[in-house]
């Protein structure tokens, strides 16, 4: 599981990565830098994930396959359970970090957890 | 150039994720085939919606066929996913000069050549545009001259959305969707694949995100969140909030990239927010 995280946290501008269980939000590995909560994050990006999921779903567009929170300083990258068997692949980045590439990380993890 | 594009096409049939696509839209868009070039970039985006090097070859097509204003969208998107790519940088700047917004283009080119100070075709699009000579455009084509009296990107592309999402916020079946903080639809509507309404559904489920995306982005010290985009299976969505409250929903199919997508959607945010503070 490290080495999966190691693939997300070596793109230039990932301030950290962490696998999530979808089903209660718990960190299941994490390579964070100091100073985030890891806990934390990981259970409400557990219920943005679930949400966001349930309304796609609703709203026709199938099962999400990645997404991302953009906020003033930086980024959330996630790719969702489904493609990792009830594992969240989450990414915390600075605000120019080059999204496909951690995109293409994330996705690779994802396939390397399962 | 034909045997080329042959091998580049079987290439590409052989393996349809690869990032041949670049190369064979290149060889199209050079070779004058613009639609076939643009078919291949459009496929090429709807595998690929981060590679900023994708929305440069898009965007490259587009100004070949003087469609400026979503030739400007793509560069820019180009940009916010790698900030410091040279193409798209010079790209925008060509566009800004074509609407003779001067500044903004010798900006662009500025940065571009932060990026890549030895490359003498920067310094010398800088030369020309000070002369009033028009930068050449990246890459230039065989394509013939754009009009003089080009429209701006902005505006053109502006025009082009707004009645849409207008008739989206009114309610009108366009992928749209308005709510506020209890889940409450305040305007637009979703239909689903099979035309069945799923409005309040969608609405349901997504009562409290802001919410709880503005403590995630808190939490992690980010800052305030500025939207959220979500690739799914059979279609692309991205979440903005027009106020702290409020949260506005775009819905497209997958063919529209996320970063076309955010465009529309913060076109759409705007409007949301003008319609809120008239409520």
């Amino acid at each position: 599981m490290s080495k999966a995280l190691d693939l997300i946290t070596r793109v230039r501008g990932v301030r950290g990565a962490m696998l999530v269980s979808t089903e209660d939000g718990l960190v299941v590995a994490e390579q964070l830098m100091e100073g985030i909560k890891g806990g934390a994050v990981a259970a409400l990006a557990a219920s943005l994930a679930g949400r966001l999921g349930r309304a796609m779903e609703a709203a026709g567009t199938g099962t999400s396959v990645f997404w991302h929170l953009q906020a003033e300083q930086g980024a959330l990258l996630v790719v969702p359970g489904d493609a990792s068997g009830g594992i969240l692949v989450v990414a915390v980045a600075e605000p120019d970090v080059n999204i496909g590439l951690v995109r293409l990380e994330l996705l690779r993890a994802a396939e390397a957890v399962v | 150039m034909a045997d080329e594009i042959r091998a580049l096409s079987a290439q590409l049939a052989q393996d349809p994720q690869s990032l041949v696509f670049l190369r064979l839209g290149e060889a199209l868009r050079r070779k004058g085939q613009l639609d076939a070039a643009l078919r291949v970039a459009v496929n090429g985006l709807e595998r690929h919606p981060h590679l900023a090097d994708a929305h440069d070859l898009y965007a490259r097509i587009l100004t070949d066929k003087h469609d400026y204003a979503r030739a400007f969208d793509e560069w820019d998107m180009a940009v916010r996913i790698a900030p410091h790519h040279t193409g798209a940088l010079k790209g925008l700047a060509f566009l800004y000069f074509k609407v003779g917004d001067v500044a903004q283009a010798e900006a662009h080119l500025e940065q571009a050549r932060k990026v890549e100070p030895d490359d003498p075709s920067i310094d010398q699009a800088i030369v020309m545009m000070r002369k009033g000579a028009a930068p050449p455009a990246p890459e230039p084509s065989a394509a013939p001259s754009p009009p003089a009296a080009a429209v701006s990107p902005a505006a053109a592309s502006s025009a082009l959305d707004e009645a849409r999402v207008f008739a989206g916020l009114e309610g009108a079946n366009e992928g749209l969707l308005l709510i506020d903080g209890a889940g409450r639809v305040l305007g637009g509507a979703l239909k689903d694949k099979a035309g069945t309404d799923v409005t309040d559904a969608v609405a349901a489920y997504l009562a409290g995100v802001s919410q709880e995306a503005a403590r995630t982005a808190k939490l992690l010290g980010l800052g305030a969140w500025m939207g959220l985009s979500a690739e799914g299976q059979n279609g692309n969505v991205h979440l903005a909030h027009p106020t702290p409250e409020a949260l506005l929903l775009v819905v497209r199919e997958r063919g529209m990239p996320l970063g076309r997508l955010a465009i529309l959607a913060q076109r759409a945010t705007l409007m949301a927010r003008r319609w809120l503070e008239k409520q």
